[in-house]
């Protein structure tokens, strides 16, 4: 062992870490992290985009008579939310359950990073993904399947933001009632099914009856799949866009206080 | 200790888990600056969950810390920057390599030095480029060691730093503890090895059961319990033939067949009264058996009162039903 002891502490003057410095290191980590994790790195960059060929296979244009709706925005709704929830819940889901199980983050909460940075930090890698995705297969959608320009980019814009903290919101949600990694997995099902059928991914909310569909605006997805298919239509009024970036913020709030409520940073014992 | 000097203090603290489990009831204690304070204790005492109600990562039940004058709890932003941990068990992720893990941490911790300085300093510079899945259990103890001395802290919270160390590690480890105490760093460290304590505590306290059962520098600790002697009665002698005890500086004796056991605080004068007895008269001592006061027969010694007790363990739940009344 070395004698570099003694030269020791820069007495006050040291300069403190700041919030970014410590979410930038941590947030590097992860993607080394998600780099070595091949099985998590496929789910993410892969599934998402493969699964909106199945549904183009189940899409036919007489499901959706009388509703409006194109199948290219079905397509490219059902695309964005495949995005959120496989390269970003899904993926969150199990990496906040690893890290917890494996002590990480009992040992990242002895350190300077507060309790937000910690999850921000280990979520931003699979965000980042998770946008370059919605990126991508609306691109590849708005030119592969004659969509057009979108004529409300912003309404979409907000649609895919939106996704994406409310699908790391819930991922710490569903982390915090998970035991371990292979439970995640069962728990993250529920929410994945739901928003694949109830939210208007794969199945517009128009096909559904009026009662129902007023339900099934207010599930988490929703309104996040209602903004970016409006952002292309462009026929969504301020109202309804209002609406929905109001229940997708409501989530979101509902989200936090249950992860600052029910989330552990420890195994049980 | 004045209140600048005083850079760790603890009272009346509790800790209860969810289950109702109540892991600490009622500690405190003090340490000063630069002071190298040993918590020991059997497993289950309640070391780890003190520690980490020190270290901020949980709320006290009831009772009071205060770290470099602050609460580690609810004012983490201020106590963090200072202070040095090392968990009792790991936390890294395993698919990292040694030098990213502690690079990760330096990116977090203000004032971290270098990598490779770290990595020196606890004897893993070759190891720099390995998975932390692949280390040894020694290994994974000096990574955890590093990074608690990353930011050169001025209070260091060591949890058990040497289990699962071999003996030449626990050396160094002891070494560099030794050295970072020299520097001024206060030091609250866990163990459950009594040598450890003994060779590197400034004073220590023993935790039973969630409450500290003795608490002094080590010199004293030790006092606190008697010396010991033991022999076999010689034939044809009676515990009467033996020269005035109270005299010898015993304290308390007891037979047990032709056994004879005794307590003294003055080890050598009741040693030299005792053979200078058996020459006189011509005797054989056999079975003579003389020990002095260690940490270890203190320790012991808690333990066979606390197993004494539990025979009049609703008496005692009685009375703990009335303090936290």
């Amino acid at each position: 062992m070395s004698t570099t002891l003694t030269e020791q502490r820069t007495t006050a003057a040291a300069p403190r870490t700041t919030p970014a410095g410590r979410l930038g290191a941590l947030a590097r980590t992860e993607l080394t992290l998600l780099g070595r994790a091949k099985g998590t790195l496929f789910t993410a960059l892969v599934v998402p985009l493969i699964l909106p060929f199945t549904v183009q296979a189940t899409v036919k244009e007489s499901t959706l008579e009388g509703t409006g709706v194109k199948v290219g925005e079905v397509l490219l709704t059902a695309a964005v939310g495949f995005s959120l929830l496989f390269a970003v819940y899904a993926a969150l889901v199990t990496i906040f359950v690893v890290r917890r199980e494996e002590l990480v983050f009992k040992r990242l909460r002895t350190g300077e990073l507060r309790d937000p940075e910690i999850l921000a930090g280990a979520a931003l890698p699979s965000v980042l993904i998770g946008f370059a995705q919605c990126v991508v297969v609306t691109a590849g959608a708005t030119v592969l399947l004659d969509l057009g320009a979108p004529k409300a980019v912003w309404w979409a814009l907000a649609g895919v933001l939106l996704g994406l903290v409310l699908s790391v919101a819930l991922a710490a949600v569903t982390a915090g009632i998970s035991k371990t990694a292979e439970s995640a997995q069962v728990m993250a099902l529920p929410l994945m099914f739901v928003s694949m059928i109830g939210s208007g991914m794969t199945v517009p909310l128009e096909v559904f009856p009026d009662r129902v569909a007023s339900v099934l605006e207010l599930l988490p997805l929703s309104p996040v799949i209602t903004l970016v298919r409006g952002g292309w239509s462009g026929e969504l009024t301020a109202g309804e866009g209002l609406m929905a970036l109001a229940v997708a913020v409501a989530w979101i709030l509902l989200g936090v206080f249950a992860v600052r409520r029910w989330f552990r940073w420890e195994p049980r014992r | 200790m004045d209140a600048t000097q005083c850079v760790i203090d603890v009272r009346s603290l509790r800790r209860v888990y969810d289950g109702g489990f109540e892991a600490v009831r009622d500690v405190s204690f003090s340490v000063g600056r630069g002071e190298l304070f040993a918590l020991l204790g059997t497993n289950g005492a309640g070391k780890t969950s003190t520690v980490e109600l020190l270290e901020g990562l949980a709320k006290p039940a009831g009772g009071q810390v205060r770290v470099l004058g602050h609460d580690p709890y609810a004012e983490r932003a201020a106590v963090r920057p200072r202070i040095g941990v090392m968990l009792q068990e790991g936390g890294f992720p395993s698919e990292l390599t040694v030098a990213e893990t502690v690079r990760m941490w330096a990116g977090c911790t203000s004032g971290a030095r270098p990598v490779g300085e770290a990595l020196e300093l606890v004897g893993l510079t070759k190891r720099a480029n390995v998975r932390v899945k692949m280390l040894s259990g020694g290994e994974k103890r000096r990574l955890d060691l590093a990074l608690a001395l990353l930011g050169r802290p001025e209070v260091l919270f060591l949890d058990e730093p040497t289990t699962g160390l071999d003996a030449e590690g626990r050396v160094d480890t002891w070494e560099l503890v030794r050295e970072l105490r020299a520097d001024g760093t206060t030091v609250l460290l866990t163990t459950h090895y009594l040598e450890e304590a003994e060779s590197l505590a400034d004073r220590l306290a023993i935790l039973h059961e969630g409450r500290i059962a003795l608490t002094g520098t080590p010199a004293e600790v030790t006092a606190t319990h008697p010396s010991r002697i033991s022999f076999d009665l010689p034939e044809g002698y009676f515990p009467g033939d033996l020269p005035p005890l109270a005299e010898l500086g015993v304290t308390a004796h007891e037979t047990a067949g032709r056994t004879v056991r005794l307590q003294t605080h003055e080890l050598q004068r009741a040693a030299t009264g005792l053979l200078l007895w058996a020459q006189g008269a011509g005797v054989e001592l056999r079975g003579l058996d003389v020990r002095s006061a260690s940490l270890e027969e203190a320790f012991l010694q808690i333990a066979r009162d606390a197993r004494a007790e539990d025979t009049a363990q609703d008496a005692a739940q009685d009375r703990t039903k009335e303090t936290v009344a």
